[in-house]
Order: C-alpha cells, then sequence, then structure tokens
C-alpha cells in the first residue's frame, strides 16, 4: 500500500546516490542496494562512458532520476533541449518518478550552475507552478519538487517558505521532495522552527525524502553533503515519517565521499527510524 | 547597460525577471580578496551594499552583501572548479597564478551559457585569440594544448553513430561517395607537441570534477606541482578520438590530416584525396598509404552514414 497519494512507491525503501568514485566498486561487487538515485544531467549526453555504466546499473538496480537544472523558478521558460534530452533519458532508465528543486538558476541564459532561492509571492508560486506542470506534461512522468537550502532571504517575500512550497505542489498537483536537511539549514539560516515547516506541508505530497550532513560556520549552515548525517536531521526525519508514512528515502554525499560501503551504512540508519515511525502495514 | 532597480514586490514575471537579472549581476561578478568577497562595487560604480541591500534581507549574522557572497563564491568556486579540471595541460603552462586570473578572465567574459558545466570550455579558443594578453608569452602554447584538452572534452561524450565497415565501402564510386565521420572524432593542426606535454601532466596529476547539487565552501585546491619542461615546437597532426569509452589520441601525417578534414566538411572521397595529396611528396607509394589510412579509420569505427545538415 503506498504511504500517500503520490508515494506509489513505498517498496523503494532506502537509496543510495550514484557517484564516480564508487562506479568500480558497485560494478564489480553488485552490492544489495533498493535503488540508485542518479544526477540526470551526469547522463543527459550523447554518448561514452556515462551511458555505458548506466546501462551496467540499469541490468543491476533500480534508478530514479534527480536533476539538478530544470530550474522551475526561473523566470525565463523551461529550456525545450534540455527537457528532450531528459526525456530521453527518463525512457532509458524508467525512472518512476523525477525530482528537480524549487528555485532559480539562470537569467537571460547565464547559467550559474546553482541552487537560488526564490522570492515567496502569489505570482512566483503560480508561475512556478505552471512550468512544474508544462514539464511533467512533456516528461509524462510523475514530478516531485525539492526544497533547496538557502543563505539568503528576500525583501520581497510574502510568505513562508513552506507556504509556497506547499503553494506551488497543490497548484501543480505534483510530489514533494523533502530534503530534511535542507530544511535543517535553512532553518538555522533564516531563523525559523524546522518542525513547523514538516508540520505545515501537505503530506500526501511526499514522494521520496532527502537526507545529508552539511557544514557549520559561526555566521551560517551550509549544505555540503560532506558529512554524515546529523542528529537534528534524523529527528526531523523522523518527524516527516510520521506525518507521511513509509517513504523512499536517500542519502546524498558528495563531497569527501568515503567508500561506498560507508556512504550506505550510513543511509540504512534511516531504517531504524523508519521500522518505529513508519511501519509498512501489511 | 543600465542596470534595473529591484521591483519592490515581486507581483509578475517581469519583477521576478528584473530580480533575477539583479542578483545575477551581483553573483556573477568576479570577486575580490583572493576571492572571498564581493566587488565594492556594482557594475556601474554604484555601492554594491546599496545595491544588494534592495533584495537580499541581512539578519543578525550576515549582512546583505554577506549572504549573496555565499552564492557567489559557490558559483565562481564551481565554475573555476571545472576549468581546472578540463584543462590541466594549459594550467601548467601558464602556472597555477597565471591560469587563475586567466580562467577569471574568461569565465567573467564568457559566463556559462548551457545548463552543463561540460560546455564550459567551448569558447576559450576565441578567448584565448582576441584576448592574448592572458596567455602572453605562452599565447601560441596556449591556444595549441587548450584546443586538445577542448577536444577530449569533446571525444568522451559525443555520439557515436553506427559505424560502416570496409565492406560497406566497397564497390562504392569514389567520384559520389560522402562519408560521415563520428561525431566524437576531433582532428586538429598544432605547432607545439601538446600530446606528449598532456602526458606528462596526466602523469604528474589527478582530479575529479564535483557534483552539482551541493555548495562549495571551498575554492580549487590543487598542491604544488612539480614543473613540466614546456612541450616542444613541432608541427603535428592529431586525432583526437574514443575507443570503447576512453578518449585516445595519435599522430596523423598531414596528407590524412587533410583527407579526413576534407570527408568531415562534406567533400567526396574523390576530392578529398586531391586536396589531400596536393603537395604530397611524388616519391611516397601514396595508394599504399590511403589504403592504410582507411582500413585503419574503418576498423576505428571512424567512419558512418554521412547526415545530411
Ligand atoms: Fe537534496
Amino acid at each position: 500500500m503506498p504511504a500517500n497519494k503520490f508515494n506509489n512507491f513505498t517498496d523503494y525503501g532506502i537509496g543510495v546516490g550514484l557517484r564516480v568514485p564508487h562506479y568500480a566498486h558497485i560494478l564489480d561487487k553488485k552490492p544489495v542496494v533498493d535503488w540508485f538515485e542518479i544526477i540526470s544531467e551526469n547522463f543527459m549526453v550523447d554518448g561514452g562512458r556515462p551511458l555505458k555504466v548506466l546501462d551496467q546499473i540499469l541490468e543491476q538496480y533500480r534508478v530514479v532520476q534527480h536533476g539538478v537544472s530544470m530550474y522551475f523558478g526561473n523566470a525565463d521558460p523551461l529550456n525545450k533541449e534540455h527537457l528532450k534530452k531528459l526525456k530521453r533519458l527518463v525512457k532509458r532508465t524508467n525512472t518512476p518518478w523525477l525530482s528537480d528543486h524549487l528555485c532559480w538558476g539562470s537569467v537571460d541564459g547565464s547559467y550559474s550552475h546553482d541552487l537560488l532561492p526564490m522570492p515567496y509571492t502569489m505570482a512566483v508560486a503560480k508561475h512556478t507552478a505552471e512550468k512544474v506542470r508544462q514539464a511533467q506534461d512533456f516528461l509524462e512522468v510523475p514530478i516531485c519538487v525539492e526544497n533547496v537550502s538557502s543563505y539568503a532571504e528576500f525583501h520581497q517575500s510574502k510568505m513562508t517558505e513552506w507556504e509556497f512550497l506547499s503553494e506551488v505542489v497543490e497548484r501543480a498537483d505534483c510530489g514533494m521532495l523533502l530534503d530534511v536537511n535542507n530544511i535543517y539549514v535553512s532553518s538555522q539560516n533564516h531563523e525559523f522552527d524546522p518542525f513547523e515547516y514538516v508540520r505545515n506541508v501537505p503530506h500526501h505530497r511526499i514522494g521520496q525524502i532527502h537526507v545529508a550532513g552539511h557544514t557549520r560556520y559561526p555566521t551560517h549552515l551550509l549544505d555540503t553533503h560532506d558529512h554524515p548525517v546529523p542528529d537534528p536531521v534524523w529527528d526531523l526525519y523522523a518527524e516527516t515519517i510520521k506525518l507521511g508514512g513509509h517513504t523512499a528515502t536517500l542519502l546524498e554525499w558528495d563531497d569527501r565521499i568515503p567508500s561506498f560501503d560507508e556512504v550506505h551504512a550510513e543511509a540504512l540508519k534511516a531504517n531504524r527510524f523508519l521500522h518505529e515511525h513508519a511501519p509498512v502495514s501489511a | 547597460m543600465s542596470t534595473p532597480l529591484c521591483p519592490p514586490s515581486i507581483d509578475s514575471v517581469e519583477d521576478l525577471r528584473q530580480l533575477q537579472r539583479l542578483m545575477g549581476v551581483a553573483m556573477y561578478r568576479p570577486l575580490v580578496n583572493d576571492d572571498e568577497e564581493l566587488a565594492p562595487e556594482w557594475t556601474d560604480g554604484r555601492p554594491m551594499a546599496e545595491m544588494v541591500g534592495e533584495f537580499i534581507r541581512p539578519n543578525d549574522r550576515l549582512t546583505s552583501e554577506e549572504r549573496l557572497a555565499i552564492y557567489s563564491r559557490s558559483y565562481w568556486f564551481r565554475i573555476l572548479d571545472c576549468l581546472y579540471d578540463d584543462f590541466p595541460g594549459l594550467r601548467s603552462v601558464l602556472g597555477a597564478k597565471k591560469f587563475h586570473a586567466f580562467a577569471r578572465a574568461y569565465l567573467a567574459s564568457c559566463p556559462s551559457s548551457s545548463w552543463t558545466l561540460r560546455n564550459l570550455g567551448n569558447r576559450i579558443l576565441p578567448f584565448i585569440d582576441q584576448h592574448p594578453e592572458w596567455t602572453a608569452p605562452r599565447t601560441a602554447i596556449a591556444r595549441d594544448i587548450a584546443h586538445f584538452e577542448w577536444a577530449q572534452v569533446l571525444a568522451f561524450d559525443e555520439a557515436r553513430n553506427e559505424p560502416l565497415h570496409g565492406d560497406d565501402l566497397l564497390g562504392s564510386n569514389p567520384d559520389e561517395l560522402r562519408l560521415g565521420l563520428q561525431p566524437y572524432l576531433v582532428f586538429l593542426e598544432v605547432n607545439y607537441a601538446v600530446d606528449d606535454y598532456f602526458m606528462a601532466v596526466r602523469n604528474r596529476d589527478s582530479g575529479m570534477r564535483a557534483e552539482a547539487s551541493n555548495t562549495l565552501d571551498h575554492a580549487p585546491v590543487r598542491a604544488a606541482v612539480r614543473r613540466l619542461a614546456l612541450p616542444k615546437k613541432q608541427k603535428l597532426w592529431l586525432a583526437v578520438h574514443r575507443c570503447d569509452t576512453d578518449v585516445y589520441f595519435k599522430r596523423i601525417t598531414r596528407e590524412a590530416f587533410l583527407l579526413f578534414t576534407a570527408l568531415q566538411r562534406g567533400q567526396t572521397v574523390s576530392a578529398a584525396l586531391e586536396i589531400a595529396l596536393q603537395q604530397a611528396d611524388p616519391g611516397e607509394d601514396w595508394a599504399k598509404l590511403v589504403k592504410e589510412w582507411f582500413e585503419n579509420a574503418a576498423t576505428l569505427g571512424w567512419f558512418c552514414a554521412r547526415r545530411e545538415p
């Protein structure tokens, strides 16, 4: 049984992000992993090694696509060429859903390659939701929109981040990828209660969860994905699955990457919380 | 260029665009103080603090500019890191300090115009040609090595079409036959032995690109490196290609270079041979050599059906 309407993949347990330093280990040792999350952009190429590795992974594992450059929040329209390449990849991987971020990243054709924060207003929510809808219609696969870590807020914002996220996903009728590390990082940077955030989003739309580690600086937290998941993030994770039910969960580790076994062991810690707070009903 | 002021409230897509433009201008401006801080002035000389203060809210720990600087640093570190990875030989030719200044100038002049960092170096050759001051006095070497390294970026993941085999070519009329060459295949003519130099650099260094889904908190750091002798001056013709998934390069003769590049341009086999052998030494057995080139190229899968543009 799916835990919620946007979570038809309750049997997707705990996944790990597929990263270059682990390719050889995975292809050679074939460790048991529920699923791999791939960064779509790394495989949106016309040939060569990336696609060969991907095809080998696909022979053994389920893969879910996670994107970093659709930029639903750009004032500019969606990039058609990008979408076409993405759709080609969707057909290749058979991803059951795909995710990308609630952010902007380029303007007038200049790309930041970053996940930049949105001003939270109703007009922006409408515009963003419309683009999510367009992408979802074109790609013909459910989209989960992910909240990002942020280090700046705009004077022009008129609602909270969770109100904005809720507005976008309701209007787009899409799922959410709740990144609880990002919620925690932003809550520290912008002084809000992270539990208030997770309690006030539409739980029936949570299709996936990200956990990760971050770095603490004297003036702010930075979303570096280079540490184990700290306790406050696990606490938030526990609260999220209590509210949203058993959800596909993924650990992100992108920098100073340890061995595959170490990353996988860290991800599997989520099992303890899932058993305790969101057991799968028979 | 007149810079728009930030709308006081964001009630339309146009307002949103204005805000994003403003933030882009601030973020894409090269950092100062060892790449730590935003430049003190906006592009038109107005105080940066005043401009950024129009849209970024400060908190009790960080000013508006300090908050924006977190994004600007991440932007610059990420794209610099990418150029470090894609052009290790160029960096070695210029030296760390000069390469950094070159990379900053290149990226400020040619900001990324693609959703993928893979294309970040796509304007590096025209930039070197138009701004020799950043590579002088080694501009000629810099150009050759950059050309060679960009060719490898292309060879790594450009498409591979179904190859034609030797048998497919038999019986075709060379006066009419036009052959396609694999999209991943790049031919170049250089004045320095950049292939030997590149191998020496590669033996010395190694590196990997970071993913784009997290925030970078550090500038690209590479250990101090042993200096290598510069590439020696030598006219060379190179083919940069791919076998299975690995990028390779090989030296070819001037005549083979002329032949393959003529075929790439869409010349018939006869016309390409005529171009290739125009100034060839009549003492050589060209019929034998040409046969070898074709056989080698077919074995490597270089030929494919020609797609009309
Ligand atoms: Fe995430």
